[in-house]
């Protein structure tokens, strides 16, 4: 593998190896260009993931290990939260997003939806919504079709075009066929299509078949939370590294935390400072930057960038850095069915509904969605938190629903939308810092109301969907506040406008014509929260846009 | 108590899973913290069996129903909640830590580990192929 020298600069340094900064990689290395890639977290392989439940962060767990290495930890990297700018933010284990090589790509669950042609035009098809940011994409469905069927392709994805007739047109049916179906899947179709709904096979980035040198899914079941063990999720890790890694122009180096992009007299960006493994500074020289960390380490890091010519920090002479800050959200109903349905085998979707993607104004409110049934659940997870809510907590009793309900429970999980939000922020924590003696992130989130009732809407069709599949009991969780993320969007929007965006359409900074910022902080919108796919058909374009304004002399460092 | 917070029946309960060993590995390794927290706890279980049952002192003396009626006193409690979660854990994690012995609360729930399953997985599914 190659090594480049910290003094030597490359063409560009990406920070961040995950769903975006993985592609981006592979796509510029592939075109020519010299990259290193700084990634905060380790670089781990099939033979270091486990089926261990005690391994790793679940949020039904108590945090017994503590030693998860896919996902960033607290005790290292603390948040503190609040609703408002008028509070002060507490500590919390607010956010949670991938920290390895590949990023949340290793762990995620592999749904992989298109955006709908809606999600990017959709402010002027609803109109103004009041105390939101709600606005259009400078980029449209059609601009960025390419690039979604690019990255099914290269990074191969299972699914069946066409069988949903809610999908937006596409260049080219998927690469792969769909996952063999699930009880939940029969399930959810059987509920689905007694009320006129239609379900289709769920789009997932995990092999149905080999391709391309990498196994089909053997099945096993351990896809949500976890790395896969035979390379058969479509992660960044598994699919275009090691392609960016063949080059020989591209070098991965993990354990390295950027902690400022550094900028020359001219106000263009030349490095970044970085911490190794022994928390040893460095700078590592680049003629050009490009900031995949996430939408809350990006902004994090753009903040931390102050300079004399950038007091606000980096490309945010606007201050819209880190703000219209959105999360995933999703309402959740359960409902448990009179035969086993072994659940804990295969991957956790098989079906999926997109009867109320749309917003209706019949409804009332802004808002929409899609509907999947899966099982989320390992053991562990289940038996503290999947019981139906009058079950006893212990005793004979516990011990009787926990042998009836493992294997006959089915989880409604939907994915909803979540307005962009001024006041919605994520931020430098001014006292609480991290291991590294770094600012800590301070999330400032309250829901939306239309956001609320949007997850009611989507509770009361998913419990409307498990009697129609003909559950024996049902129940839902309920909906409001979160005091949990994932899936951090919007922080560094795209835009037209200078004034009230942080990137261009072709993802450079407004204010530095030398750094790029690709990753779920470019979000305009929320889309209906599946967000992997737009990140990664993002960075496909990102990554061709760049390469083109390279090749024409059009980025200059200083 | 973990014998009373999963009991033994027709199927293994923590006894047989033998979560305790479970709880003292996890006691002196990633969770020695919670030390002082059961050793609060279980002077307080003597305490509490006695003030429940005069002339006991032992808890594991009591017949089974006493015990529940016990527990059921202290469920509220904090210690008891890090023992319900111990248990819970112990019975359902991987038997190299120690309980979950010969997999007893993985065969109880209907878990199988393996690396590889072929469909069809569950009895709808099954059924599925079967109507195509």
């Amino acid at each position: 593998m190659i090594k480049f020298e910290d003094k030597t600069a490359v063409d560009f340094v990406i920070v961040g190896a995950g769903g975006a900064g993985g592609v981006v990689a592979k796509e510029l290395s592939t075109a020519g260009f010299q990259v290193v890639v700084l990634e905060q977290g380790p670089h781990l392989h099939e033979e270091d993931f486990t089926h261990d439940e005690l391994k790793h962060k679940d949020i039904w767990i108590p945090p017994f290990l503590g030693q998860d290495a896919l996902t960033n930890d607290h005790s290292l990297q603390p948040n503190t939260f609040r609703k408002t700018a008028s509070e002060k933010a507490e500590p919390a284990a607010f956010a949670q997003y991938g920290r390895c090589v590949g990023g949340g790509t290793v762990h995620f669950t592999g749904n992989y939806w298109r955006f709908h042609e809606v999600d990017f035009v959709e402010r002027t098809r609803w109109g103004a919504i009041e105390g939101t940011g709600f606005a259009d994409w400078p980029i449209t469905y059609a601009d960025l079709e390419p690039y979604y069927t690019k990255a099914e392709w290269d990074l191969g994805i299972s699914g069946l075009a066409g069988a949903n007739p809610f999908d937006p047109p596409r260049s080219k049916p998927y690469p792969l066929p769909p996952m063999p179906i699930k009880s939940s899947g029969v399930l959810l179709e059987r509920g689905a299509r007694k009320l006129g709904w239609h379900p289709y096979p769920a789009p997932m980035a995990i092999l149905s078949q080999p391709y391309q040198g990498r196994s089909a899914c053997a099945h096993c079941g351990f896809c949500e939370l976890y790395g896969c063990e035979w390379g058969a999720k479509s992660s960044t890790l598994a699919s275009v590294i090691p392609l960016a890694e063949k080059t020989g122009r591209c070098e991965i180096r993990p354990n390295s935390y950027v902690r400022k992009i550094s900028t020359a007299k001219n106000g263009h960006v030349d490095g970044v400072l970085y911490f190794d493994a022994h928390k040893q500074e460095h700078l590592q020289k680049a003629k050009a930057v490009v900031v995949c960390a996430n939408g809350a380490e990006t902004p994090r890091l753009l903040l931390m960038s102050k300079s004399n010519l950038y007091p606000q920090g980096l490309a945010n002479s606007n201050g819209v850095v880190g703000k219209f800050f959105m999360v995933d959200r999703g309402s959740f109903a359960l409902g448990t069915f009179e035969h086993p349905l072994n659940e804990f085998k295969s991957v956790q979707v098989t079906r999926v509904v997109q009867d109320f993607y749309d917003s209706d104004p019949k409804r009332g409110f802004y808002g929409g969605g899609g509907i999947d049934a899966r099982f989320n659940f390992y053991p562990i997870g289940f038996a503290l938190a999947g019981l139906p809510p009058d079950t006893p907590r212990w005793g004979a009793g516990y011990k009787k629903a926990l042998k009836q309900n493992y294997n006959r429970t089915v989880t409604v999980l939907t994915h909803t939308t979540c307005l962009p939000l001024e006041s919605n922020t994520v931020s430098l924590d001014p006292e609480a810092k991290d291991a590294w003696g770094l600012p800590a992130l301070r999330f400032t989130y309250k829901t939306h109301a239309d956001d609320v009732k949007t997850l009611e809407f989507f509770t009361a069709r998913s419990l409307e969907l498990l009697d129609a599949a003909g559950c024996v009991q049902k129940w839902a969780y309920p909906n409001g506040d979160t005091s949990a993320a994932v899936h951090l969007l919007g922080t560094c929007r795209m835009g037209n406008d200078p004034k009230t965006s942080v990137v261009d359409k072709h993802h450079r900074a407004h204010d530095v014509p030398n750094l790029f910022i690709v990753d779920g902080s470019s979000f305009v919108t929320s889309g209906r929260n599946q967000p992997t796919c737009t990140i990664q058909a993002l960075a496909y374009r990102a990554a061709d846009q760049i390469t083109r304004l390279a090749k024409a002399g059009e980025i200059a460092s200083g | 108590m973990t014998a009373q917070i999963i009991p033994s029946d027709d199927a293994p309960g923590a006894r047989e899973a033998r979560v305790i060993y479970f709880i003292d590995r996890v006691l002196t390794t990633f969770d020695r913290d919670k030390q002082p927290a059961y050793a609060q706890g279980l002077k307080d279980l003597q305490h509490k069996t006695v003030e429940m049952f005069p002339g006991t002192n032992k808890f594991s003396s009591l017949a089974s129903v006493q015990q529940i009626q016990l527990l059921t006193a202290i469920e509220k409690t904090d210690f008891f909640e890090l023992v319900r979660v111990h248990t819970i854990v112990g019975y359902l994690s991987r038997p190299e830590y120690g309980g979950n012995h010969d997999q007893a609360g993985w065969k109880l729930i209907g878990f199988e580990d393996e690396m590889t399953f072929q469909p069809p997985f569950g009895y709808y599914d099954s059924e599925y192929k079967k109507d195509r």
